[in-house]
């Protein structure tokens, strides 16, 4: 997914930020889980602390049993699961969101950190950075 | 830490997360559809209302005046202009777009 | 204070870019730097040279280009979200075969990294979106 030689630039100082992409959007319907996750993935070459916090509709990415062939889509629910191979290991999914929608952490296909409202509140007001899609 | 929500609180559930998810002494900006969720008589008020206790509402005036909803602002919300809403983020640390 | 501003949808269905100019040119008047105006998803959509709407509306992209000039604005649009919606330098026309470009001036088309970077150097970054 890297698409140019810049985006491995990693020269930046030594400054290390916390960053936190929040998804708040189911996937599929519109293209910005698709294209949030490849900004996650091309953060990792930053060498910052990254995270992503799974709010509202966007526990849904989190899903397991997708299967896009009969919507001619690809389904990139595998990319998830290699987020750890980029030292991506902080998925933070809000419990409200996850009861709300009758799903629980045996319905994702990737290892979370389950965060009640109130530590998910605290977490996001820690970040420097926070990118939403 | 500012949040910035450009929802109506009718159409979407943007307003209504980001006051579950704001921690206390926070701000909220409301823009572009966001100014509904600043306005009286509707049945999100008391939402509002109830969340102005532990955070700051803000509404864009730009926004509310294109939307005839100049007079309607809840009583305790600040209007802002563009240079107020670059003010905004720059006296919070951070910010977060809830769309 | 280094501010970046990342605009996430297209010219005219969302106010988006809309908020993002208004936001930008206030920023700068108050003094500030904008570091970066970095245009993702459907927000490359604000970078093509051939928009062309009616005489009574505003040009939602001749006014970044006339403000990227005016004070010399980083503009960056991403080369992954441009290719899947056909936005298009000449380098990268003639490198994919295409018979034209459409790239506005003042913009540049780069990849995501320069999101980061933003999100790194910047002491705010602020997003417009849908």
């Amino acid at each position: 997914m890297f698409t140019s030689s810049e985006d491995m630039d990693t020269d930046e100082g030594g400054v290390i930020k916390q960053f936190m992409f929040v998804n708040r959007k189911a996937p599929y319907g519109t293209i910005y889980a698709l294209e949030g996750l490849e900004v996650v993935l091309i953060s990792a070459a930053f060498e910052q602390d990254v995270s992503m916090a799974f709010i509202d509709d966007g526990v849904y990415e989190l899903k397991k049993a997708q299967d896009t062939k009969a919507i001619e889509q690809k389904n990139f629910s595998p990319t998830y699961r290699a987020l750890e191979g980029y030292d991506i290991e902080k998925l933070y999914v809000e419990k409200e969101s996850l009861e709300a929608r009758g799903l629980t952490e045996a319905d994702l296909l990737v290892d979370v950190i389950v965060l009640d409202r109130a530590e998910m509140a605290a977490k996001m007001a820690e970040q420097d950075v926070l990118i939403s899609f | 830490m500012l949040h910035i929500v450009n929802k109506s609180p009718y159409e979407r559930n943007s307003l209504e997360s980001c006051l579950r998810l704001a921690t206390n002494g926070s701000a909220v900006l409301l823009i572009e559809d966001g100014i509904y969720g600043a306005t009286k008589g509707g049945s999100f008020e008391g939402k509002v209302q109830a969340a102005m206790a532990g955070v700051k509402i803000y509404v864009l005036g730009p926004d509310l005046s294109a939307r005839g909803m100049a007079d309607r602002v809840i009583d305790g919300v600040n209007v802002v202009d563009y240079g107020g809403f670059v003010d905004l983020v720059a006296e919070h640390s951070n910010c977060q777009s809830w769309l | 204070m280094k501010i970046g501003v990342l605009v996430n949808e297209g010219p005219y269905t969302h106010e988006a870019s809309d908020s993002a100019y208004q936001f930008t040119k206030a920023a700068i008047e108050k003094g500030h730097e904008i570091y970066r105006v970095f245009f993702y998803h459907d927000g490359v959509n604000n970078s093509t040279r051939l928009t062309e709407p009616p005489r009574d509306d505003r040009n939602i992209v001749s006014r970044w280009s006339e403000l990227a000039k005016a004070h010399s604005l980083d503009l960056v649009v991403c080369i992954a979200a441009a290719q899947r919606r056909g936005i298009m330098d000449e380098n990268e026309a003639k490198r994919q075969g295409k018979d034209a470009h459409n790239l506005a001036d003042g913009f540049r088309i780069s990849g995501l990294g320069q999101l980061v970077e933003a999100g790194i150097q910047c002491d705010r970054l602020v997003t417009f979106g849908d």
